[in-house]
């Protein structure tokens, strides 16, 4: 396993893990853009793009994109978050050049009227899909009261109202000043020599325009609120909760991971026996959702309707207990376990390893190996979570609550 | 070469354990099958089997519940214990060093579950919010209630149980179920990893050697099937499923039918994807695939659309499935084969998927195609083949159901 780092005269930063005993490699574009960086006229805009990156250039059809991802048998897709637009693939070693150029040359794709119009469809269609799931709509509206009045709080798919009033020259230009080289980080992992990787952004990816975009990363301070959306045809009540966490570039987060696994992870976590493993809820969890400036600690319930007071009640005595008392040495040890085995399972494909690579340095500029994050794990103390709770306490401060009730029970 | 690193091994009592040593990996995984699936509960009782794998985890050999997860936890494994048609099937991954262990504890499960009331009716009660959850997920209801239609009892039963028989399951069915179906006569552990073959080999015998029992009996399955082709839900999207019949993994016209459904549906260049989706921006999400029992398999085609625009995705989708027979090119093909290379090749990357592999392997041939042999039999299928099989098992008599506010026309020929 070998750490390679460099930077383009354009401002593309690029980070490469290479290991040549696995079979494959991959690779991932981060864009530094997402919903929290457009406006209201250009809500969705981001995510829009991203999918009409795949429409191809002047020299590559939408035809010929999918088809020529498919000849090389790339496992290729993308994703639009709150932040990062991601385009990644992975594809045996042989593949690369190809795979890679085609990325390189569709992230400046024509945007033609035609593609525009089209996917604009498939896009309605994408938020009519959404609509249908309870949990998401919980996610999206969570974010909308939390951080009410900040850029976090954006859509990311935006409204049918807002997508459709989209033209394709606002996408044109947001494009033209989004998509530049400091915005961007190309993160390579795996089977492939750190030569090739140099050879191939120097190829396909020196002429970018240089430049970066600001963004407003200041603290958000979310005073909470509540809302409830009765829907018809749910049958389950689907609630999300928030309250602010350490932010992405903070040395709590370590500690945050480790306190939400202990308090809230799928199973053998305080939630899960309290509520999950009685047959209280069906699901009861407690996230770290970390954004740039901002995080959350994210709550997500879901159960019968009529045991919502019940059981939103049994999570603020949880809550209160960690606040007062802390956590365990014994829950620490497990959890420590528990995530240093996934860390370990997750990061034997090279897929598994490009999100901490792009994040750890879109985010801080640092390189963590697999066994830096295992050492970091080991060294956490009782006193670390203490520290934590101090500052960043588990709180139910933004609710929302989608499904049969009309109002949350007092 | 890769078939000399995968071992196999019958234990007097019946139970298959099959092998598999990988490189540059420090992880290893399990899967371990017993014949407990759906098609084994009794009529109008659906849900035992999944009952039976929430009990499970309950408390086993000498651990309480609590003691069960807090030991597998410190073990790093990640797992999970899940239903299914056929089998109920636990599957689990570590570092490799921690195996033996994991094994002792494994076995606990599968030999000496507690099974007790007061967890059972915990599970009940959470079995009860699973279901209805999915009522609130149109998408996976679908799927559950398309396959209720195309095939038939017991095999239609839905592997997460139903809230109609839920009701109607005790402790003693579970138990029952526990009894006739936790047996090493059809049982199946696949080992893959960072491991010495011989040494896991003999660790196995020692845990497993006092399992016994006969292979159960498929139960015959005297429920009503039902027909009706649309569910209302009042919902922005309607979901459409169409199953029609395909051959099973067994059948010596496999790779011709999963080279069909991937020219369908493998990929973002393929057919339904580049139709429906990119030339008419219908759907979003719309994708076919084959899903296989151990007799019979059926394509499974699902699209998700607004409702004025539903009758449309169909009918182009229909058109699709159907246009398969006149004829596939070298490109289509050529595409499939290096698709299917590189997925074979990457899960050589992955302890967990290679687990289980060997357990379908074995399951459904009783014996390991490798990922060469898998490989080399993409690889001879030819475009007249393809075509010879889209004939022979052509998209016609087809199961459509749609979940949505209106039901759709679907035409007679269909």
């Amino acid at each position: 396993m070998k750490f390679e780092q460099d930077r383009l005269a354009n401002g593309l930063n690029i980070v490469a893990e290479l290991n040549s005993k696995v079979h494959s490699v991959a690779f991932g574009f981060f864009v530094r853009t997402g919903s929290r960086d457009e406006t209201d006229q250009l809500s969705g805009v981001s995510h829009f793009l991203e999918h009409m990156v795949f429409k191809g250039t002047d020299k590559y059809s939408a035809e010929d994109v999918n088809r020529i991802f498919d000849e090389v048998g790339a496992h290729y897709n993308a994703s639009t978050s709150e932040e990062v637009t991601l385009f990644y693939a992975a594809v045996l070693p042989e593949y690369l050049p190809v795979a890679f150029e085609m990325f390189s040359s569709i992230l400046y794709p024509s945007l033609r009227d035609d593609d525009f119009k089209m996917e604009k469809q498939v896009i309605l269609e994408e938020i009519g899909m959404y609509d249908d799931m309870p949990s998401f709509t919980a996610y999206e509206k969570l974010m909308q009261v939390h951080f009410a009045g900040h850029p976090l709080s954006r859509s990311i798919l935006g409204t049918v109202e807002s997508i459709t009033a989209l033209k394709a020259e606002q996408m044109r230009a947001y494009h033209e000043s989004h998509y530049l080289a400091g915005n961007m980080t190309l993160v390579v992992a795996g089977n492939v020599d750190w030569s090739t990787v140099v050879d191939l952004s120097n190829r396909y990816c020196s002429h970018w325009p240089a430049g970066e975009t600001a963004r407003d990363t200041s603290e958000a301070h979310p005073t909470g609120g509540t809302l409830v959306l009765p829907k018809q045809g749910v049958i389950q009540e689907h609630i999300a909760q928030m309250s602010p966490a350490p932010p992405s570039a903070s040395p709590l987060r370590f500690a945050a991971d480790v306190l939400t696994t202990i308090v809230g992870d799928d199973s053998n976590s305080r939630l899960y026996w309290e509520l999950v493993a009685s047959g209280r809820a069906e699901a009861a969890e407690l996230s770290y959702n970390d954004y740039d400036g901002s995080s959350g600690y994210m709550t997500y319930l879901t159960c019968n309707p009529e045991d919502v007071k019940e059981n939103l009640d049994a999570i603020s005595r949880i809550y209160e207990d960690i606040n007062k008392n802390g956590v365990t040495a014994q829950e620490l040890e497990q959890t420590k376990n528990k995530i240093a085995s996934r860390i370990v399972l997750r990061s034997e494909r090279p897929m598994g390893r490009l999100s901490a690579l792009g994040n750890n340095w879109i985010y801080r500029r640092e390189y963590r190996s697999v066994q830096d994050d295992l050492d970091t794990l080991q060294s956490m103390t009782l006193q670390d979570i203490d520290d934590l709770l101090q500052q960043y306490p588990l709180v139910q401060l933004s609710t929302v609550a989608i499904g049969p009730l009309e109002s949350l029970p007092e | 070469m890769l078939n000399r690193k995968i071992t196999n091994h019958t234990l007097d009592n019946g139970l298959e354990i099959i092998t598999e040593k990988m490189d540059a990996v420090r992880s290893a995984a399990i899967a371990l099958s017993i014949p407990a699936g759906g098609c084994y509960e009794p009529s109008g009782k659906n849900g035992i089997a999944s009952l039976l794998s929430d009990l499970m985890l309950r408390g086993a050999g000498d651990y309480d519940s609590r003691a069960l997860s807090v030991a597998f936890d410190n073990l790093g494994v990640q797992y999970h214990l899940s239903p299914g048609w056929h089998q109920l099937t636990f599957s689990a991954a570590t570092l490799a060093d921690r195996l033996p262990e994991v094994l002792k504890l494994v076995s606990d499960v599968f030999l000496r579950p507690h099974l007790e009331q007061k967890s059972f009716e915990m599970c009940k009660v959470g079995r009860e919010q699973t279901l209805r959850s999915i009522e609130d997920e149109p998408r996976q209801k679908l799927m559950i209630e398309l396959r209720r239609r195309t095939y038939s009892p017991p095999w239609n039963r839905p592997s997460e149980g139903s809230l109609q028989d839920l009701p109607e399951i005790s402790l003693q069915d579970v138990r029952s179920h526990f009894e006739q179906c936790s047996v090493p006569s059809g049982a199946i552990l696949g080992i893959a990893g960072d491991i010495d073959a011989g040494q896991i080999v003999s660790h196995c015998e020692d845990l497993f050697k006092d399992w016994d029992g006969e292979a159960p009996r498929l139960s015959r399955g005297t429920e009503p099937k039902p027909d009706s082709n649309h569910i209302e839900h009042d919902s922005t999207q309607t979901q459409i499923g169409i199953a029609y019949r395909a051959v099973p993994y067994r059948d010596p016209d496999y790779y011709r039918a999963w080279t069909a459904v991937n020219i369908l549906s493998g990929g973002m260049s393929s057919r339904l994807f580049t139709k429906v989706r990119e030339e008419r921006g219908l759907c979003y999400a719309i994708g076919a695939s084959l899903n296989t029992l151990k007799d019979e398999a059926r394509i499974l085609c699902y699209a998700g659309t607004t409702n004025d625009r539903a009758q449309e995705t169909l009918e182009v989708t229909i058109d699709e499935l159907k246009n398969i027979d006149q004829g596939v090119t070298e490109s289509e093909l050529q595409r499939c084969q290096v698709r299917a290379k590189s997925a074979l090749i990457m899960q050589e990357e992955s302890t967990m998927a290679r687990a289980s592999s060997l357990v379908r392997n074995w399951f459904h041939l009783g014996r390991i195609r490798t990922l060469q042999e898998v490989r080399e039999q993409i690889e001879s299928v030819r475009a007249e083949d393809v075509l010879a099989y889209a004939r022979q098992y052509p998209a016609n008599n087809l199961n459509v159901l749609t979940i949505g506010p209106q039901p759709l026309q679907v035409e007679e020929s269909a």
